[in-house]
């Protein structure tokens, strides 16, 4: 007999569970303004406590402070503001679309809205995201057409991809937007694929790579941050805490390692955290790491903190997981509240205005839906053919796919 | 004509298609500044640079992630698995990503990757250096798949493989790189030198993916073989005196069903060989293939010899190889049928 003790199993636990008062008390968030800004060309151990820290640049009062703030102009908080107002009416037409029975699937961006809006905007032509599925702001930020998202959702016969891919799989390659795949954490480490062959090409664009929280767990991610060290690869690895991967809270991926953004220091790469929830300090952070891949200067690794307040999908109900008012105690709030607020603040805007952009952008995107319909919805009007299926597997169709083509008489 | 190891003949393939594309890039474990473990890719990193051939972390996920990457960027990637047995790691990127990201782009994004693997026994290796993978490619929709059997094919297929704008996944039978080899592991090992097919031209040419090659033509049975096993089922020929016709397959998929048809209708007997386990093999689809296309032309019931479904054994291992005597009692056995 082993005269040790009996070893005991650990499976973490969220703090509270459905039924139970939520409690964010013991999230350590650092206060609007305090996180200092370094010089991009920093040494990576230099930096080692902003992977612990968060950078926030909106204080409670809606101002903007500190060393990270003063980037953005009126026109250009507006316009963020626009595109954050335009992706969560977006989500909710999808959303509803979805349980009219017009898809089959959605996912909707509700509390992540700055992340995607305010990063798209730190990123030049001709650079290349590798998204997963809840970075469309990426695409309403960079101009790609609504009624191209639409048809993707709807599967119709306007479909750019052509009924293939379960929607908000999304490709748009002219607007710096991989093909999103359904596999977790592949994109990650294709990014780094990505960045490295621009910079064996000696070109000027880099990648970025996102991930959820959940999604840090997989191979992929490990295999990302290794090579992104390796090479120094013009990278910006992108992790989006939203604390909840469908029904496992974060502490299950984290582990013991503290914070995501922390994953990065064993690997040698600048990691810092960010309040996802903040416009600015999205933008900031963003824009900081971009210089340093456009410098030469290797890869980042940023994680955002911020709250998924739906669901994961339209597959899922987050009550028999989480308590329900735990959305409104998450402690950094509502990106697109604060962002108006600071606008207001700034003269800038006005409640009245506000309400007057939300039914216009309401408007605007009924009135898009409206034109993808009369192009089909998944299950009524036109769509792709079957004879779509077959093409595309190969550049070339083979003998052996044409046999069968024939066999299904399309 | 100058002679060439199947090693020389595709490193060859590479040296040519990175001289005349600077999109090709080769990289993978101790590929770069050593040249691979079976040489393949030495004096590469000389010849043209880091950037252009270079060495990656012990990561097959990784490495085809990163190619996968790359190609979407519009680079040429010819990435080496070490040994094709490695390639488990990988499988989400070449199955989930590289296979299907034309398809589900709708061509906004291609990926033109070769993925170079060693494959098959013979050299006691053990489980994890001697296993045939190749059904679970065969089995994917988007994936070409190729087993050259001697130097010529190697670098013509490997620059066909390069120049695919698909991904193609190229397994190296580890058993020929330094010579035919039929099975009888208690003979002198012949070295290409020796061996017409180790006649390999200098400069650019292809072997066309695809297409089978009928290694002998005879009148009495078709065996359907690839890689090791061409030179397996031309000893047990040799040694049977039956009057069969070997085809090299050379591509798996997309297979060449013409030649295969044509032979088993000239012959009405089949044999299907190849080193990996039979259950659900490749010989099972070849097989299928050749039942549903010829049943009113066979004389005999199709016959598979096979690595039999255990793990690769290390002692056993000429007690697993399907050798020419298997191969022989297969052959006898459809003639009397």
């Amino acid at each position: 007999m082993s005269s040790s003790r009996p070893l005991s199993f650990h499976v973490p636990e969220p703090a509270v569970r459905p039924g139970g008062m939520p409690d964010f008390s013991d999230v350590p968030i650092s206060r609007a303004g305090e996180v200092r800004r370094p010089e991009v060309d920093v040494a990576p151990e230099d930096i080692r406590d902003l992977a612990f820290a968060i950078i926030r640049v909106l204080n409670r009062d809606s101002k903007a402070v500190g060393p990270w703030a003063g980037l953005l102009t009126d026109a250009e908080l507006l316009e963020g503001l626009r595109h954050m107002m335009t992706l969560r009416a977006f989500d909710a037409r999808m959303q509803m679309a979805q349980r009219q029975g017009k898809t089959s699937f959605y996912m909707q961006h509700m509390g992540e809205e700055a992340v995607s809006c305010a990063f798209r905007k730190a990123l030049e032509p001709g650079d290349m995201n590798f998204p997963t599925y809840r970075q469309a702001g990426l695409l309403i930020a960079g101009g790609y057409p609504m009624l191209d998202m639409m048809c993707q959702i709807y599967s119709n016969e306007l479909d750019p991809l052509k009924g293939r891919q379960l929607p908000v799989l999304y490709s748009a390659r002219e607007y710096g937007f991989f093909s999103v795949s359904g596999n977790l954490a592949t994109q990650y480490i294709q990014a780094v694929g990505w960045a490295m062959a621009s910079a064996m090409k000696c070109d000027t664009r880099i990648a970025a790579g996102w991930i959820g929280d959940g999604s840090t767990a997989e191979s992929d991610f490990h295999a990302a941050l290794v090579f992104a060290s390796t090479y120094k690869a013009p990278v910006v690895l992108n992790i989006v805490n939203n604390q909840w991967a469908i029904s496992t809270f974060q502490g299950i991926a984290r582990g013991g390692s503290g914070t995501f953004a922390a994953r990065g220091l064993g690997f040698g790469i600048p990691a810092l955290r960010v309040d996802g929830n903040d416009y600015l300090a999205v933008y900031a952070v963003a824009k900081w790491a971009v210089e340093r891949a456009r410098r030469n200067l290797g890869p980042t690794l940023i994680e955002y903190v911020t709250y998924r307040v739906g669901a994961h999908s339209t597959s899922d109900d987050p009550s028999a997981y989480r308590p329900k008012t735990e959305s409104d105690a998450w402690p950094l709030g509502d990106p697109v509240l604060r962002l108006k607020n600071h606008l207001i603040l700034r003269g800038a805007w006005s409640e009245e205005r506000h309400k007057q952009a939300e039914a216009e952008i309401l408007a605007s995107v009924i009135a898009v839906q409206k034109e993808a319909e009369t192009h089909g919805t998944l299950h009524t009007g036109p769509h792709p053919s079957a004879r779509d299926m077959f093409e595309g597997v190969f550049e070339q169709m083979p003998p052996h796919l044409r046999r069968q083509r024939q066999e299904g008489g399309v | 004509m100058p002679r060439k190891t199947m090693v020389e003949a595709i490193r060859d393939a590479m040296d040519v298609s990175m001289q005349r594309d600077d999109n090709v890039v080769v990289f993978g474990e101790d590929v770069g500044y050593f040249g691979g473990v079976f040489r393949c890719t030495q004096g590469l990193q000389q010849k043209f640079g880091a950037s252009r051939c270079f060495d990656a972390p012990i990561s097959e996920s990784g490495i085809v992630g990163a190619a996968v990457g790359m190609a979407a960027y519009g680079l040429r990637p010819c990435i080496e698995i070490q040994f094709a047995d490695y390639m488990y790691p990988a499988y989400d990127q070449i199955v989930s990503e590289a296979a299907r990201i034309r398809y589900r782009s709708n061509g906004q994004f291609t990926v033109p990757m070769v993925v170079r693997m060693p494959t098959g026994g013979g050299i006691f290796g053990g489980q994890t250096h001697s296993q045939s993978p190749e059904a679970l490619f065969t089995h994917v929709s988007g994936l070409t798949t190729v087993v050259p059997s001697n130097p010529y094919d190697a670098k013509g297929l490997l620059i066909a493989a390069i120049e695919d704008n698909d991904p193609v996944i190229f397994l190296e039978p580890k058993r020929l790189y330094n010579g035919p080899f039929d099975g009888h592991h208690d003979r002198p090992v012949i070295p290409w030198a020796r061996h017409p097919q180790g006649e390999v031209p200098d400069g650019h040419y292809t072997v066309p993916l695809g297409k089978a090659a009928i290694r002998r033509e005879g009148a009495a049975v078709t065996v359907l073989a690839y890689g090791t096993m061409v030179f397996v089922a031309e000893a047990a020929v040799a040694e049977t005196g039956i009057d069969a016709e070997i085809i090299d397959l050379r591509t798996l998929v997309p297979y060449d069903l013409d030649t295969i048809v044509a032979s088993v209708k000239k012959t009405g007997r089949c044999v299907i060989v190849h080193e990996a386990t039979l259950t659900s093999g490749f010989g099972g689809e070849l097989s299928a293939l050749v039942q549903e296309n010829c049943f009113y032309h066979l004389e005999a019931p199709v016959m598979r010899v096979a690595g039999w479904d255990t793990p690769y054994p290390h002692a056993q291992e000429w007690d697993y190889f399907p050798g020419p005597a298997r191969v022989g009692r297969a052959l006898k056995s459809v003639m009397e049928a």
